[in-house]
Order: C-alpha cells, then sequence, then structure tokens
C-alpha cells in the first residue's frame, strides 16, 4: 500500500487516475481507517488531500461560503460567520462523533462515504450547497443530493473527486436546522436524520423552504412535497403537520438493528417537525 | 500460618472506632500507572521473538465440521504453527469443578476453546495460527480449508426447550429432573428451591399477579479486549502473562488443557481494563500456549472487539414467569417463579443463582423457584456481576412493584413489611446472619431523592437486589524491608481498587503510614493458592488474609522486641507502629519502632515475614435500594434517566470512593441493560452488532450523577466489618427503571431493553394507536 499527500489539485487527479487497484482519497480517515482496519477495503493508493490549499481553505464566495472538501468539523465550528449563516449544517457536522473525531472529520468525507444515515449530508441538502469536483475530465458543480446515487455508491468517476462543498448566500428571514434521531446522547449513528432550511417574506409567509431526510432510504432525499407544504403560507401546526406527512411518505427504510420500518417512519415525522420550528424560530430572529 | 475458617482479630472488629486509614478516601497506588499510561495491560507485554498469533472462527452457528485442512497456512512462509482441535487431548466426562461463582466441566472448556465434532456458536474457535507478524497470520487463516456441514440453530430459550428443536450437544443428560426426557435434549439441569406451600399461601392472597417478562443476553463489555503473552520452553516450562481475574485459576486451566503440571505454568496477570466476571475463563490462553509450545517462541494473542462479541461469554438472556400473591395490608402470602436462561452452547447459566436471588429480599412463609438451564447456539456465557441475580430479580422486582401499586401501598414500605432480618429464613433455605435489608431500605425511603416531588411527566421507581457474596482461598504475606517499609504481595487480581484497601488495612494493623506499605500482585509462584477476584470476595476474604499477615508480621516483631529487651514476650504489646514494653518494665524500655526493629533484624533473628493462608467463610450478604427517576420522550420512546441513587450495605467501606465507584459502576451497567443493550441475531444465528457502535453501552452523557449511600452494618465474620459491594450494584436497575417507567406512563414493560421502538410502541398501543409496530 502506498501513501501518497500531493499539494495540488491536479497532482491528486493525476495520482487517483493513474493507479489500479481502487486508488482511496484520505480525508478525515473517521471513516476510510475504521475500514482498512476492519479489511472492508484493501487499495493500492491512499491519497491523502489535506495538503492541498483548496481542499482546506474556508473561504467567502458570493455572500456564502466555499468549504474545502477536507475541513475538519472543529474548525467548521470555529467559523463565526459561517456558524451564523447556517447554522443547522454547522451543528450537523458538530454531531459527527467525539472531540477527537471533530478534529479529523470531514463534510467532503461525510458525503464521499455515501453512508445512508451521514449526519451532514441532509443538512447540507436542505441548504442547497453544491460540491465543486475535479477529475481527469475537467471541474464540474453538482448539487449534493445528486452525489450519492446508494449505500457507498456515488457519481464520482475515476480519478474524481471533492474539492469544495459550498454553501450559497440567503437572504434574511432564513433560517436552518438539523436534528438527528439516536437511542443514546452521543457517539451513535442516525436512526433518522433531518434537515430543514426556510426563508421568510415580510409578510411572514413562508417564501422558500427545502427538507431533507437521512437514513431512511439508499441515500439521503430532497423532500419537495414537505417544501412545498410549509411555501406560500404562514408555517403553523396545520403546516408543520403536512410537511411532516410529506416527510413519512417518501420514506423507505429497512428494518435492521438501529431501526424498524414503523420506527424510522414515525420518528422521521417527529423529527421534521421539530426541525422546522427550530428553524422557524431562528428565521423569525434574524 | 494457615488457617481455615477462622477471622484473625485484628484492630477492626467494626465496632466503630476511629481508624486512621480504614474509611478514609486515600490516594490509590496504581494512579499515576494509570493516568499516565505506564500501566501494563494485557497486550503490552513485548518478547524477544515474539509471534502473533490469531484465531479462525466459525462463521456458521452451528455445524458438523468434516475436515479441516491446514497444510497451505503451514506451508506459507512465515508461519511458525497450526493448531486444531486435534492440538487438545479430550477430557474425562463428567469432570465438573466449582470455581468461584460458576462451575468449571473441563470436558466442556477443551470444546469451547476449539471446536471438536461441530461449531456451536458463530465465532467459536475452529483453528489458530502463530505466524512473524499480524498480516501473515491473517494470510495465514484464510489459507485453512475447513469443510463444515451447516446445522439447523437455535439461539430463543423457549423454542430451545421445544421438542425437535436443534439439538446442540446430543450426549447431554439433563441434571435435576424427575423423570428423563426421554429423548435428546438441550435442557442441561433443572433446580428448584424454596420452602412451603405456594398453593396454600396464593388461597391466602387477596391479590394476585402473574406476568411473564424476557430479557436479553448481555456482555459485560470490558474495555480492554482479552489479551495474552504465553511462552513455552523446550523442557516443557511455560510462563503466561494475561489480562485476567484470576491468574491462579487461569493457571489451573492452562495445565490441564495443556496436560501439564500446573507449577511448571507460572502465570503473571497484567493491570485488568475490566472483567465484570467475564475474564474469569480462557479463550487466548490455552491456545497462546499450545502455539507457543510447537512453535518454541512466545506468542501474542489479543481479540478484536467483534471476537470479544462474538465468541466471550455474555450473561443469559431468559424467560421469566413470575406469580405473586399478598394481602390487601401487605402481607406477601407466595412468591412463585420459573426461570429459563440460556447458557449458550455448553451447560452453566446461573440460573441456580438466579432462583436463589429472585425473592431474597423478602421473609415468605411459601416460596418457589424452578430454574432450567438451556444450551443455544450462542457463545458458552460468563459470569457477570451477580451472576444471574440480575435477571430474575428484575421480574421480581417488577412484580412486587405492580402489586404495592394495586393494594395501594407505598413501594419502599411494601418492601420494608416483608423485609427479612437475622435469622429470617431465606427464600433459598439457609438462615440469614446479620443483614442489613431494612436498614438500606429505611435510608433510601428517608433519602431527599425519594422525598422529593417529580417533574411532570416524569417517573419514579424503586427496587431492591440481593447478592451472596463469597469468601474462598487467599493468602497475602508481608515482607518487611530493612528500612521499616513493606511490601504487600497479593494473589488475587486488583480490579477495583483492592490494592488500595487491602494496604490500608495492613497500615491500620500495623500503625505505620500507608505511604510505608507498597502493594503489588505476586505471579503464581509468589504466594500459595488464591481463587480469582469474584463474588465481591477480595476485601472480604483478602482483608482477613491481610489482617492475618499484619498479626503474624507483629508477632515476630513482637518475639524480636522481647528478644532486644530481654524480657518475656507477653510483656510486650505493640501499638501505634512500635513494640512497647509493658507490666513494669515500661520505665526502662524505650519503645522500638518498625524501622528500629527492621534495622536490626539481622542481629534478632533475620528476615521478618508475616504470611496468612485461609478459606474464608462468613461473607457477608448484601441489599442494595436503588430509586432512579425518569423522563419519557412520548414522540420518539426515548428514555432519560434525569435521578439515580444507590443505597447499599457496605458492610464498613475500607475506601469510601472505591465502594461509590462500584455502586455507580453497577448502576450504569444496568442503565445500559435496561434500555439499550441486546444481541441481534440474524435468521442465520450470526449476531449483526458486534461492536460498541450498535451494541449500545451508555456513554457518560447518557447517566446522570449517580448518588450513593453507603449503609454500614457490620459484617461480624470480618476484623473491620466488611460485606462485598461488587456485584449488588447491577441487580436492581432494571427493575427499578421499568418501574419508573410504569409510574411515568401507567405502562408495565415486561421486555429488555426499553430501547426507544418498543416504549414507542407501547405508548401507541396504550393509545389505541397500532400504527407503530416495534
Ligand atoms: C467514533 C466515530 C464516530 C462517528 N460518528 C459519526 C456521526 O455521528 N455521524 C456521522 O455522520 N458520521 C460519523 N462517523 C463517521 C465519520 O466520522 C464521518 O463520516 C466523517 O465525516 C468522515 O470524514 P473523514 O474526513 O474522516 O472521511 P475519510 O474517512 O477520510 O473518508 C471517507 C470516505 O470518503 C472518501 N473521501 C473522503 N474525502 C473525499 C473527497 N474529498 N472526495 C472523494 N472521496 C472522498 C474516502 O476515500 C472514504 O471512502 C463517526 C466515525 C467514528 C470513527
Amino acid at each position: 500500500m502506498r501513501y501518497e499527500a500531493p499539494q495540488t489539485v491536479d497532482q491528486a487527479i493525476s495520482l487517483l487516475a493513474g493507479t489500479h487497484g481502487n486508488p482511496r482519497v484520505l480525508a478525515g480517515g473517521t471513516d476510510l481507517l475504521v475500514q482498512l482496519r476492519a479489511g472492508f477495503i484493501d487499495p493500492e493508493l491512499i491519497v491523502d488531500i489535506k495538503q492541498i490549499d483548496e481542499t482546506t481553505a474556508i473561504t467567502a464566495e458570493d455572500g456564502g461560503f466555499r468549504v474545502g472538501a477536507a475541513v475538519s468539523g472543529a474548525r467548521l465550528k470555529e467559523h463565526d460567520t459561517l456558524s451564523l449563516l447556517w447554522p443547522g449544517v454547522v451543528e450537523a457536522a458538530d454531531l459527527i462523533g467525539s472531540t477527537q473525531i471533530q478534529g479529523r472529520a470531514s463534510m467532503g468525507g461525510n458525503l464521499c462515504n455515501a453512508s445512508p444515515a451521514a449526519d451532514t449530508v441532509p443538512a447540507l441538502i436542505a441548504a442547497g450547497a453544491t460540491c465543486a469536483l475535479a477529475g481527469p475530465g475537467g471541474r464540474r458543480e453538482v448539487p449534493v443530493e445528486e452525489i450519492c446515487t446508494g449505500p457507498g455508491q456515488t457519481i464520482l468517476t475515476d480519478g474524481e473527486f471533492v474539492v469544495s462543498i459550498l454553501l450559497p448566500a440567503r437572504g434574511s428571514r432564513s433560517g436552518d436546522a438539523y436534528l438527528r434521531f439516536i437511542p443514546r446522547t452521543e457517539m451513535d449513528i442516525a436512526v433518522v436524520g433531518v434537515g430543514v432550511s426556510l426563508s421568510l417574506g415580510a409578510d411572514g409567509q413562508c417564501s422558500a423552504a427545502r427538507v431533507a431526510v437521512g437514513a431512511v432510504a439508499p441515500t439521503a432525499l430532497l423532500v419537495p412535497a414537505a417544501a412545498e407544504a410549509l411555501v406560500g403560507g404562514v408555517v403553523d401546526d396545520a403546516a408543520i403537520d403536512a410537511m411532516a406527512a410529506a416527510v413519512r411518505a417518501v420514506c423507505r427504510p429497512i428494518d435492521d438493528k438501529r431501526g424498524t420500518v414503523a420506527y424510522r417512519i414515525e420518528v422521521a415525522g417527529v423529527l421534521a417537525g421539530r426541525v422546522c420550528r427550530i428553524a422557524l424560530e431562528r428565521a423569525g430572529s434574524t | 500460618m494457615t488457617d481455615s475458617n477462622k477471622t484473625p482479630s485484628g484492630n477492626g472488629t467494626g465496632n466503630g472506632k476511629d481508624y486512621k486509614w480504614v474509611g478514609t478516601r486515600a490516594v490509590r497506588p496504581d494512579g499515576v500507572d494509570k493516568v499516565t499510561g505506564r500501566a501494563k495491560f494485557g497486550a503490552d507485554l513485548h518478547l524477544p521473538n515474539m509471534l502473533v498469533g490469531k484465531v479462525l472462527r466459525s462463521p456458521h452457528a452451528h455445524a458438523h465440521i468434516r475436515s479441516i485442512d491446514t497444510s497451505a497456512a503451514e506451508a506459507l512462509s512465515g508461519v511458525k504453527a497450526v493448531i486444531t482441535r486435534d492440538d487438545f487431548s479430550d477430557q474425562p466426562k463428567g469432570a465438573v469443578q466449582p470455581a468461584g461463582e460458576m462451575t468449571i466441566n473441563y470436558r466442556d472448556m477443551v470444546r469451547n476453546v476449539m471446536a471438536r465434532e461441530k461449531a456451536l456458536y458463530e465465532g467459536h474457535a475452529i483453528a489458530a495460527v502463530a505466524a512473524v507478524d499480524a498480516r501473515i497470520a491473517a494470510k495465514a487463516l484464510s489459507l485453512i480449508k475447513v469443510d463444515f456441514e451447516v446445522l439447523p440453530h437455535v439461539i430463543d430459550p423457549v423454542a430451545a426447550m421445544e421438542s425437535g428443536a436443534p439439538i446442540i450437544q446430543e450426549d447431554l443428560m439433563t441434571e435435576g429432573m424427575e423423570q428423563s426426557p426421554g429423548a435428546m435434549t438441550n435442557i442441561a439441569k433443572r433446580v428448584e428451591f424454596g420452602h412451603g406451600d405456594v398453593a396454600v399461601g396464593f388461597a391466602e392472597a387477596d391479590v394476585v399477579i402473574e406476568r411473564e417478562f424476557t430479557t436479553q443476553p448481555v456482555h459485560q463489555a470490558y474495555i480492554e479486549p482479552h489479551a495474552c503473552v504465553a511462552s513455552m520452553t523446550e523442557d516443557g516450562q511455560g510462563e503466561l502473562w494475561l489480562s485476567t481475574q484470576g491468574h491462579y485459576v487461569a493457571r489451573g486451566h492452562c495445565a490441564t488443557l495443556l496436560g501439564l503440571d500446573v507449577s511448571k505454568l507460572r502465570v503473571q496477570a497484567s493491570e485488568i481494563g475490566g472483567g465484570f466476571g467475564g475474564k474469569t475463563v480462557v479463550y487466548l490462553e490455552p491456545l497462546a500456549l499450545a502455539l507457543s509450545r510447537k512453535a518454541c517462541q512466545p506468542v501474542k494473542m489479543a481479540m478484536t472487539r467483534e471476537e470479544v462479541f462474538r465468541a466471550t461469554g455474555p450473561t443469559s438472556g431468559a424467560h421469566l414467569w413470575v406469580k405473586v400473591g399478598a394481602t390487601n395490608d401487605g402481607r406477601i402470602t407466595a412468591a412463585d417463579a420459573v426461570l429459563k436462561y440460556q447458557a449458550g452452547a455448553f451447560p452453566g447459566s446461573p440460573v441456580a443463582q438466579g432462583a436463589q436471588c429472585a425473592f431474597a429480599p423478602y421473609e415468605l412463609n411459601h416460596v418457589r423457584t424452578i430454574g432450567y438451564d438451556i444450551l443455544v447456539n450462542r457463545a458458552k456465557v460468563a459470569a457477570y456481576r451477580a451472576p444471574g441475580a440480575p435477571i430474575a430479580e428484575y421480574a421480581t422486582e417488577s412484580v412486587m412493584d405492580e402489586i404495592a401499586g394495586v393494594i395501594g401501598m407505598d413501594p419502599l414500605e411494601f418492601r420494608l413489611k416483608n423485609a427479612p432480618k437475622q435469622g429470617s429464613q431465606s427464600s433459598y433455605g439457609p438462615k440469614f446472619p446479620v443483614i442489613g435489608c431494612i436498614e438500606t431500605l429505611e435510608a433510601a425511603r428517608d433519602h431527599d431523592h425519594y422525598q422529593s416531588p417529580l417533574k411532570a411527566g416524569q417517573g419514579r421507581g424503586v427496587a431492591t437486589g440481593y447478592w451472596f457474596n463469597i469468601g474462598g482461598q487467599t493468602s497475602a504475606t508481608l515482607n518487611l524491608s530493612e528500612d521499616g517499609s513493606v511490601a504487600l504481595v497479593l494473589g488475587t487480581v486488583d480490579v477495583g481498587g483492592t490494592r488500595a484497601s487491602l494496604s490500608m488495612m495492613a497500615a491500620e494493623e500495623l500503625g505505620i503510614d500507608l505511604d510505608k506499605v507498597r502493594p503489588m500482585i505476586g505471579d503464581t509462584s509468589a504466594l500459595g493458592y488464591n481463587m480469582l477476584t469474584g463474588g465481591s470476595r477480595v476485601t472480604f476474604a483478602g482483608g482477613i488474609a491481610v489482617v492475618g499477615a499484619a498479626q503474624d508480621l507483629i508477632g515476630t516483631l513482637k518475639d524480636r522486641a522481647a528478644k532486644f529487651w530481654d524480657i518475656p514476650v507477653d510483656d510486650v504489646e505493640w501499638a501505634e507502629g512500635e513494640a512497647r514494653a509493658t507490666n513494669g518494665y515500661t520505665d526502662n524500655m524505650q519503645p522500638l519502632s518498625l524501622q528500629e526493629i527492621a534495622k536490626d533484624m539481622a542481629k534478632t533473628g533475620g528476615p521478618i515475614v508475616g504470611a496468612h493462608s485461609i478459606n474464608a467463610q462468613g461473607a457477608g450478604p448484601s441489599f442494595g435500594t436503588h430509586v432512579v427517576d425518569v423522563d419519557v420522550d412520548r414522540e420518539t420512546g426515548r428514555v432519560w434517566v434525569t435521578r439515580y441513587t444507590v443505597v447499599q450495605d457496605a458492610g464498613k467501606a475500607i475506601h469510601p470512593s472505591y465502594v461509590e465507584g462500584q455502586y455507580q459502576g453497577g448502576a450504569v451497567q444496568g442503565i445500559g441493560w435496561a434500555l439499550n443493550e441486546e444481541y441481534i441475531y440474524d435468521d442465520k444465528g450470526r449476531l449483526e452488532n458486534a461492536g460498541f457502535l450498535d451494541y449500545r453501552v451508555p456513554v457518560c452523557s447518557d447517566v446522570p450523577m449517580i448518588d450513593t449511600v453507603i449503609v454500614e452494618v457490620a459484617n461480624p465474620t470480618h476484623p473491620y466489618g466488611v460485606r462485598g459491594v461488587g456485584e449488588t450494584p447491577i441487580v436492581p436497575p432494571m427493575a427499578a427503571i421499568s418501574n419508573a417507567l410504569a409510574n411515568a406512563l401507567g405502562i408495565r414493560f415486561t421486555d429488555l431493553p426499553m430501547s426507544p421502538p418498543r416504549v414507542l410502541a407501547a405508548i401507541k398501543a396504550a393509545n389505541g394507536d397500532a400504527t407503530t409496530a416495534s
């Protein structure tokens, strides 16, 4: 097994594209190293992307922020203006693991590991975030909800990787939030996770919303019907109930060691309502 | 000095006098090593030329092993030894030995450490290799070809009792059955305890409650996985370093399985990263020794967490039936229970202990408990704190709570009304010695926690637990150094702070500074036999041995002083760390300190050693009562433990912080057992959650600060009044939490764990909403 730590995106691409035997990108390694030690993967080459400026920087862009794919949760949380703009995304990233894990774990790794239960993914989808991908064929910008295609599966082509994630600008009177359900208080995997982002118009009515749910399907899902239940009216109990019902309607979870189908669907709706109320309160106070 | 059954009369006698060390919160002697990472655990020994050993494990829950072909593995470069069932000779039938709180059957043990005819559970060891590094060892395992014939399997104890169930041990005979079942069976044993006639008792009852319960197997979940280093030489001598609760016991097991003289093996215990009963048995150790014997090189073996879950003993899961009758004024008239415990793939569940403890917190005229030990295709169970008792008392204490509720009595008053005291006939036979059941219940009742109001939506529960505690064979030596400091050599592994508590008793007896006593755990050649650390026995039995050793040492010190002064030894007394002349000699003789006697010991007769070896009897049983408050998220079924108080009789807390630690640890493990811990199997009997991510022990933030109240009703058989404290704390939590949930929700749960899906389903069902199934 070979380890390389290139300095530029192009070097990374040529390493990744030039190696057979399943080369792997290493960001924080909090998924990768666990999988290596468990013998699930046996890559020929590991390409550490933490020496590349673009993957490790947080920069302002068009009123939003571009976050390097390998930026750790701890660094994300320390960024005050980003935390004010997208508190739901930052709280989702902050849920990952423990203090030790936070020093390493990245949103890029969380996304590309393609676990249906990844915590930042519903929050990023709700935020309308996009990813900058770079590969032998050039660069492209893709919405987060299009990256994962199934458990452990992504649209990334050979030699391609995620360079950064763009959290867009947003108007005033906007708020986002993320909650997950776990049976413990920490160090656990989401049984269900829900992210909501919404904006209020001058009239107090909901002018825009995005709702996403994780751990209830092979990938995190954007739920347009849930957003529709909110947009164009006052976000009252009835609207929230309708939104929660729309979330439940798209859930197609499996029975597994982390929860039953019925339980996951039920709790997805419960969380959706709670998350929506937090996002609403945040929107009202900005 | 060897003395069985006799308690040395030390300074203690538990009479409430002020002690200098006993009862203080002295700094622990192993603290610096542990917080700086110096402490050496099972995997921390490195020897020259050491090989790495790994185990090939069965992927099947139940399968015949037709053949094992190791030739390709042996041919791999870097592989130094491969072993299978053929490397262990079979053990005679019926060779059963009591060992601590469990019994040992070597015919089963040889099959458990390495499968013979059949693989009996997923994770059962099939072969092992030793190689120059871990990668080669892993590669070698992949080259071993095993021809399995997969058989139907059974996990559930009730299903395993049915006729037509897959038979796990074809030659199994049920012990204790009135008549032979006439066919092959998975029922290894039937036990029955009790007195009176339950039918008569139930006829006297105004209220009778009968319920069925299930519990899941739970793992001891020690943080340190099993690990050892074995080194055998060409002349058949061996050394073993391991993480264990009892290195003498491990030595005996290994010597038996390898066909060695016990004394040819020198065994040293590492620091232990938790055991809770699970490190009273051997798994890797005989394999490491057999590999080392073949390779003539040291072999290190360490389990992964996954191996720990698949192949090492949890405690039983169970099916329980309980029936209790009481009069309207709160007198229990009859109590009856049938307990069916999973043993795993070999006999030996702790069902007898469960049956004995089930109704122990009550004084009853008519009581019966029947227990069944049932084989299933799971790893053989191992001891887990108060083995068997938490399972049985979860069910009985739930029913007691319910019946108190039906007759409208406070649950603690109900228990007090029926509580046993000294001389009461216990539910399992013997009359109780001095016990603190009533004192514990009263302390719980009068505690601020029990008196304080609950917040809206919360519930409060209580439960009482009982455990016997044990004594057993123990040796201790005090070696006096030339400067008057003392080395205390112990043979009992320090699991819960016993180096501290035992040296405190030594310092108290000798009247010297605690700092002058350096405790250490000797290897198996350093002392006479020592039973393992289990049964909450070490501060009790070890305390008696240490006090005896100190008295022995003091006897010699007085002799030497008498010689020095040339007066009769009867005119010398020992006080405050010095020899004093008495009876008229007082004026002429300056007291001789321990240092002075030590300095001149060569002149007065040579080295000075105090030793004591005993088979300690008269362990003091311990009762505990827990009070717990819970909050429930009624939309997700998530239960929060918001306040928790453990009240328990310690007899005497030698080191209160360690006693509190035992109370708190038991409560925390019980919270996990109650709310989340369970084994999840797929339809092929393979464990799906062999790791801490999905086998959910509580994390720190899941539990509130656990309050503790140490009740001290002295045990008269111990010089300082000690009872054991390590096990009782895990007995009450499951029932206490279930009772609190019943109080909060008006719903009685009868299945563990009370995990969020199960709680939510029950809430929905109670609200007449059937859309959510658990
Ligand atoms: C103790 C513990 C607790 C955890 N708790 C949580 C939790 O609560 N919630 C949660 O969601 N996850 C959790 N995780 C999983 C993990 O920490 C997260 O998924 C984390 O975000 C992964 O980020 P990383 O930078 O460490 O990724 P890595 O391990 O470096 O990479 C993960 C995968 O993505 C690939 N990859 C990484 N970066 C890129 C990129 N830029 N482009 C293309 N592919 C890439 C890697 O090749 C690898 O396959 C936990 C893990 C541990 C060990």
